[in-house]
């Protein structure tokens, strides 16, 4: 469909050729009309000169560059940095939607946190034969070094970053949970920065809810769940590293709150009590933010070989002396087969329905599910329980017969290490490729913290889009690049501001 | 604040503080050889004499001369003191303490690497000079970021301290230049020629027009005394050990720690005895012979650093 365009005439807009192509696109619908809270935004689109547009489009990145907002690429041996690219188009979401989102995963997040507390303690739900005890014992992610931990408040996930997609009907589902240290949220506060510094006639035409706040909600939060015998607890961010994909966000993070990012190296406990050196002696620290993961945390508990961690940490944290968030543990509640149960989690700990469904998952650990997963892998896209990141997928109808043929090979040899999901017909949103607009598959991350008494979830989130035409790797380390994505405010709601 | 925090941010200053000053030798020597008669003076030589790495040098060039001199010292990435290495590495300090910088501060470092990295990867400069006058711009520009966009608080102090006994090393080797840059004829000593060698040389320290005010006239005990002891000239070896003293003073006050430490104590003999020292008995003694002494104490200023502050290197640690 042909948008219909206000341009002047003799000048090429962008949104002249642009097509739906028949999939379910974020700002306009299949007419080619732009959706009601979009319209401000197109039409201001299409009063801009293509080649304005790529111009913008071009100091944004160079300032992504300048800023340093960069992330390492692995597997290569430079240790090469790049900026994960941006996309000038908005994504749009309306506030009736947003409010369904935003119930969704405070719910989902709630179960979870039971599930966690239950699995680390009675296990109560494997009990009640609801998920099967193979299931739990062969995950990698479930340490039973975390067995009788209880958290404070029983909170386990104080920060998740939660996956999100919608199909060719436009209907919202979770693709996966990350619930050890998901990133991206620096990409989301530095997005919308650079939208406000290039584009401010659109934010002031436009009522979109503001994310700036993410830093001193995630402080506060910090501080609440810190030891709670601590009166004015010291905040600290432990990072692997500068070598880590993620360490632009971590040095980030800890900018905006305001608090010591330390390396492992420069913790350590005595008297089950963790301190931070510094050019003043040893210094108490009460609450980690910890950005290294579960089994590199303590060399005493888990792997030996950890030179990111601290020696004697869970001692710690069992005494009761510092928090971490997330708890140690956590891995176990978004291992992709225990996924697939969290609609059964949120009837069984809250006795109610979800409220943003999972994908249709098809466990191969089940025997009937494996065998239509053998028989239908052409249609399926084929997920690793263990790898994230976009590593270990198959997508069945973009494979070759030989990748197919391996993948099976595979899930015969080690049936509990796979799922499989239909193929979704990702939604689209406008891309600038080269000077004009095409489709291309996005998802969604929104960020939720879980507090003491609330659990909030930042307006908006992390889009990603797959850049590759037709692809639906939507991961940075496989080419994926990320956009400012809008919540619409209603009425009487904060509005960002140029 | 973190001990490998504080040890990162001072490295980091001393490194961008190495560059400028290498750009600004490289910068005066290029100037210089277009002002000389030629082949009468060895431009190029005491540049690496001075730089205490003459083998690192030998191993990789047959010559020193405008050409290899000028990659040696500046863009050669595989030597470690290069201008390209210094800010590399710089840049890799920052990054790793980025949290504790202001944005402007790391920004402005990454478009240093940036330009000089560029500069790097073409294959000759097209004129040294605007290219090695462009480096102390953005060099001067660090400065006044890191100044006046950072609070002056810990953080700041031990990048001032970093700054300043790094500059305190290179003033003192700029004044070695002329040690191991011997005229050609002693009749030259006076004349113009030797007038112009010490102007180039205070131009190298930006000290030219602040010494004219001065003295109107070249004069060695004078250019020498404004090197060593000019009070008010930022870049005198004087004035950067007092501010350096200072800056340790500074960290000291902010301590709730009553451990006691070295580093200062050094710092305010050095400050003493200079102020003590005329350019007389400097001279008496010889430049090079105070020139190799001084750097010595330096280094047992980094020394005492490590200890009082950093422990990075086989210390154990105070109990809590």
């Amino acid at each position: 469909m042909e948008l219909h365009s206000q341009s002047q005439v003799g000048v090429k807009t962008v949104l002249q050729d642009y097509q739906t192509d028949g999939f379910f696109d974020e700002l306009v619908d299949q007419d080619g009309k732009p959706r009601p809270d979009a319209e401000e935004l197109v039409s201001l689109i299409d009063r801009i000169p293509s080649a304005e547009l790529v111009r913008r489009q071009d100091a944004i990145e160079r300032s992504l560059y300048q800023m340093g907002i960069t992330f390492t690429v692995y597997n290569d041996s430079e240790g090469t940095e790049k900026i994960m690219p941006f996309d000038i188009i908005p994504r749009i979401i309306s506030s009736v939607l947003w409010h369904h989102v935003d119930a969704g995963l405070k719910q989902r997040i709630k179960a979870l946190n039971c599930f966690l507390s239950d699995v680390y303690s009675e296990q109560r739900i494997v009990k009640e034969g609801i998920i099967p005890p193979d299931l739990i014992d062969t995950a990698s992610t479930f340490l039973p070094e975390c067995m009788g931990l209880r958290p404070f408040n029983d909170v386990w996930c104080h920060i998740t970053g939660t996956d999100l997609v919608r199909d060719d009907s436009g209907a919202f589902y979770v693709l996966e949970d990350n619930l050890r240290c998901p990133s991206g949220v620096s990409y989301v506060l530095q997005n919308r920065q650079v939208m406000k510094k290039n584009f401010p006639q659109i934010f002031r035409a436009s009522q979109v809810r503001p994310v700036n706040d993410y830093p001193a909600r995630l402080y506060q939060m910090l501080c609440e769940m810190a030891p709670p015998q601590i009166e004015t607890p010291n905040v600290v961010v432990l990072t692997p590293g500068i070598y880590n994909s993620a360490y632009y966000e971590h040095s980030f993070l800890a900018q905006q709150m305001g608090v010591e990012l330390v390396e492992g190296r420069d913790l350590v406990v005595e008297d089950d009590t963790v301190f931070m050196k510094t050019t003043d002696g040893l210094q108490r620290v009460d609450m980690i933010y910890r950005r290294v993961d579960d089994t590199f945390l303590d060399p005493e508990v888990f792997r030996k070989d950890s030179v990111l961690g601290v020696k004697g940490l869970m001692k710690a944290y069992r005494a009761g002396n510092v928090s971490l968030a997330n708890a140690p543990g956590t891995g176990i509640a978004d291992d992709k087969v225990i996924y697939a149960y969290v609609p059964q989690m949120i009837r069984f700990y809250l006795n109610e329905e979800q409220i943003l469904p999972n994908v249709p998952t098809y466990v191969c650990f089940r025997e009937d599910d494996r065998r239509y997963v053998l028989e239908h892998m052409d249609e399926l896209v084929i997920k690793a329980a263990s790898e994230s990141g976009g590593y270990g997928i198959l997508i069945g109808p973009h494979a070759t017969q030989e990748q197919r043929q391996d993948f099976a090979t595979q899930i015969k040899a080690n049936p509990r290490n796979f799922v499989a999901q239909p193929t979704l017909s990702l939604s689209r949103a406008p891309t600038m490729i080269g000077d004009s607009l095409e489709g291309r598959h996005v998802d969604l991350r929104p960020y939720i913290l879980c507090g003491r008494d609330d659990v909030w979830v930042l307006p908006g989130g992390l889009t990603r889009v797959a850049l590759r035409k037709g692809s639906l790797v939507v991961n940075s380390s496989q080419g994926g690049g990320s956009k400012d994505t809008w919540v619409a405010a209603e009425p009487g709601q904060a509005v960002a501001r140029a | 604040m973190l001990s490998r925090v504080a040890e990162s941010i001072y490295w980091m200053s001393r490194q961008v503080e190495r560059a400028e000053n290498i750009a600004r030798f490289l910068e005066v020597t290029h100037n210089w050889t277009l002002d000389q008669p030629e082949d009468e003076v060895d431009h190029w030589l005491p540049l690496i004499e001075v730089s205490g790495d003459k083998k690192i040098f030998a191993s990789k060039h047959q010559t020193a001369n405008a050409e290899t001199v000028t990659q040696f010292l500046a863009f050669d990435s595989s030597y470690a003191n290069s201008m390209l290495s210094s800010l590399r590495q710089a840049r890799a300090n920052a990054r790793s303490v980025r949290e504790s910088l202001s944005s402007e501060t790391f920004e402005q470092l990454n478009d240093f690497y940036g330009f000089v990295a560029d500069a790097a990867k073409a294959q000759q400069l097209d004129s040294p000079n605007d290219f090695f006058d462009a480096v102390r711009r953005i060099a001067l520009q660090w400065t006044g970021v890191l100044d006046s966009t950072m609070s002056h608080d810990i953080a700041w102090h031990f990048a001032n301290t970093g700054r300043l006994i790094e500059r305190a090393d290179k003033t003192s080797r700029v004044l070695d230049v002329k040690y191991f840059n011997l005229l050609p004829r002693v009749d030259d000593v006076g004349t113009a020629v030797d007038d112009l060698q010490w102007s180039a040389l205070l131009s190298a320290i930006s000290g030219f027009e602040a010494y004219r005010r001065e003295h109107h006239l070249v004069d060695i005990e004078k250019v020498v005394g404004f090197f060593l002891f000019k009070r008010s000239f930022p870049r005198s070896i004087l004035y950067s050990i007092t501010g350096a003293a200072a800056s340790l003073c500074q960290i000291n006050d902010s301590s709730k720690s009553t451990r006691s430490r070295k580093a200062g104590q050094i710092l305010v003999n050095l400050q003493r005895r200079l102020s003590e020292t005329s350019v007389k008995e400097v001279l008496a003694g010889g430049m090079h012979q105070f020139v190799d002494v001084l750097q010595t104490e330096l280094n047992q200023i980094g020394e005492a650093l490590n200890q009082d502050y950093f422990h990075s290197v086989g210390q154990e640690w105070p109990s809590a």
